[in-house]
């Protein structure tokens, strides 16, 4: 008797061919999103609003419904549509230029008015389809196509910590940070992601996973180069873990 | 049809709500406070969302999205605040999410002056944003003008997938008018507008009819076409031209205006009527596209000036003007600016000067 243990997501098209770099985890991630969405049985509902960057890219993949805001904006988009379709379920797609730099402004306001929608945050440290500059999240030292001698905190300050700016704030439901450098930590995104997904669909209002991932092209080194730079130097910057869970006060 | 009393800003949202609109987000600013504080009462009434916007950046992307959810939507704001709105009406315009927004214009440049102006003429008509886009741009000159136009905003902005632009000022939000407001679209009629539009918005679609909505292209050519389409939208607006003709047949003096100004002037032209001199008013509705063929209607043989009536200095409307009188006789202006209204008495002088030289 043969066993089906797996099978590919349908919910990422057949026929594509990654345009994304090698070691990217978008890819990662977009099959992630898709496996949640059919085990949820919720794609035909699914709205994704990508933010502007390599996120962008995932129109080529995705095979449910998504649209792009303004550079910063996804989270006044994703407002937008949920109140006006609370039977969707919206998330946004976000990378760390679009959502805590440009975009802080929308983030913390839509966290803040608790919005019962999702966000994916894809921080990799640097922004990644304009060429490397430096983001809000690049590393002390780390280096940039606009910080040449690396980020120095004394001009640039320090990375933005997301999860924590956010906890802060009353109304946050479930706020996760998870990495892809392993098999372990995609199996916990994974799960993350379904609960974002899930607090959604129960009316429990704002979610927000933070997924600290690797951009070996900006960052000069290769895919098995950019799981070592994860593990040794943005972990210990982005620890991870479950930084807010209300479910565990209901 | 039902006759009230009521402030332009408070009217014009009403006319909103009526025309089925049901999603509003704004941020303060004077003088069109009125608008967003009357949507937070009315849009729970009727089944709406209203949200106080973190920006007006903010507000104009979730119009966005309510528009991509197939939602009649709506955005106010006055002359800065609409410079911060041109991201996300650009973004509209290149998605072809239909959505109405207000102007109520005040003084400028810069945060300018709370009092009305018309100041934002050039911005308004011609480059809202970036990219190239064009918008049908109506100027309402009465209370019950704009509320006509705000009802009729949002069939054009379904029936085009382009955002539509009402440039009011602040005299005519903040004026009172007795108005006859338009009838309020049934909760059936407005699912059945949301759902005209199920194939291309993004509320969630069967594997395989998936939406995909895109403010640009990846590929030059796809952008291309998209560019050569939408000129050829534009181009179909000259049918919806609509204008004004005050007294121009016999004119030896044709006043050019618009808006809150064009209304004083049309008092002045009464005035000097009376008089027994001969002055007729132009006065476009449809600022873009421009009526350009108002224009010539005027008998160049009597006409001995235009007189381009606007509360802006530099004069902006006035360039529409000229393109319009192609050189066929002067043009004579009337301004003011800073949010200083109009003065019918400084048009009745100017008017004189021209007629008595
Ligand atoms: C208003 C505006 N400013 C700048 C840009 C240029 N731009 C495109 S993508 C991007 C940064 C993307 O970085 P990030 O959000 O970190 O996403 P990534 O590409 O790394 O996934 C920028 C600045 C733009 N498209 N719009």
């Amino acid at each position: 008797m043969e066993e089906l243990v797996y099978t590919r997501t349908k919910a990422v098209f057949e026929n594509a061919v990654s345009g994304f770099c090698p070691g990217c985890m978008h890819s990662t991630v977009a099959k992630l999103i898709g496996e949640v969405l059919e085990e949820l049985d919720i794609l035909d509902k699914a709205v994704c609003v990508k933010g502007i960057g390599c996120c962008g890219l995932q129109s080529n993949y995705f095979a449910f419904d998504n649209i792009t805001a303004a550079h910063g904006r996804a989270c006044a988009a994703a407002t937008g549509i949920k109140r006006t379709n609370p039977a969707s379920l919206v998330f946004t797609y976000q990378g760390d230029g679009d959502l805590a730099s440009i975009g802080l402004a929308e983030t913390v306001s839509a966290a803040n008015r608790g919005e019962n929608f999702s966000v994916i945050f894809i921080n990799n440290g640097i922004y990644g389809m304009t060429g490397g500059q430096m983001a809000p999240t690049t590393l002390v030292g780390m280096k940039a196509s606009t910080a040449p001698w690396g980020r120095k905190p004394e001009e640039h300050g320090y990375p933005i910590h997301v999860c924590e700016l956010l906890n802060e704030l009353t109304a946050p439901y479930y706020l996760e940070r998870t990495s892809c450098n392993n098999p372990t930590n995609v199996r916990k995104t994974k799960k993350a992601i379904k609960k974002a997904f899930q607090n959604q669909l129960d009316g429990k209002g704002f979610s927000l996973v933070e997924i600290v991932t690797g951009c070996p092209t900006n960052w000069g080194t290769d895919a098995l180069g950019s799981l070592d730079f994860i593990e040794e130097k943005m972990l210990p910057e982005f620890p991870l873990g479950v930084i807010r869970d209300k479910s565990k006060e209901d | 049809m039902s006759r009230v009393f009521m402030k332009g800003c408070e009217a014009i949202a009403e006319a909103a709500v009526r025309a089925g609109c049901r999603f509003f987000a704004g941020y303060p600013i004077t003088p069109q406070n009125e608008i967003p504080e009357y949507f937070s009462r009315r849009m729970p009434e009727v089944g709406g969302v209203f949200v106080q916007g973190e920006s007006e950046v903010a507000s104009i992307s979730m119009v966005y999205g309510a528009g991509c959810a197939g939602t009649r939507a709506m955005t106010s704001s006055s002359s800065c605040g609409i410079a911060l709105k041109s991201e996300g009406i650009s973004y509209c315009a290149g998605a072809r999410i239909p959505m109405v927004y207000c102007n109520v214009a005040r003084g400028g440049p810069g945060v300018g002056s709370i009092q009305p102006a018309q100041m934002d003429y050039l911005q308004a008509t011609k480059a809202s944003g970036n990219g190239g886009f064009q918008m049908l741009v109506f100027a309402p000159s009465t209370v019950q003008e704009a509320v006509d136009l705000t009802y009729a905003a949002f069939d054009y902005a379904d029936r085009d997938r382009n955002p539509v632009l009402i440039l009011a000022d602040g005299v005519i939000g903040t004026m009172m008018e007795s108005v006859e407001l338009p009838p309020m679209r049934s909760d059936e009629e407005i699912a059945a507008i949301k759902d005209s539009k199920k194939k291309w918005t993004a509320l969630g679609h069967r594997l395989g009819e998936h939406v995909d909505i895109e403010p640009g292209f990846w590929s030059t050519l796809d952008q291309q076409k998209w560019n050569e389409e939408a000129a050829a939208l534009y181009l179909s607006w000259e049918k919806d031209l609509q204008w004004e003709e005050y007294c121009v047949e016999d004119a030896e003096l044709v006043i050019a205006s618009y808006g809150i100004s064009a209304r004083i002037a049309k008092s002045a032209v009464n005035l000097l009527r009376r008089e027994g001199l001969k002055v007729g008013l132009i006065r476009p509705i449809t600022v873009n596209p421009f009526p350009y063929k108002a224009f010539d209607r005027i008998d160049y043989s009597k006409c001995k000036a235009v007189l381009d009536v606007e509360m802006s200095i530099p004069a902006q409307f006035v360039k529409d003007v000229s393109v319009a009188v192609k050189d066929r006789c002067p043009i004579e202006t009337c301004l003011c600016s800073g949010g200083n209204i109009m003065s019918r008495d400084d048009i009745l002088a100017a008017c004189k000067k021209i007629l008595e030289a």
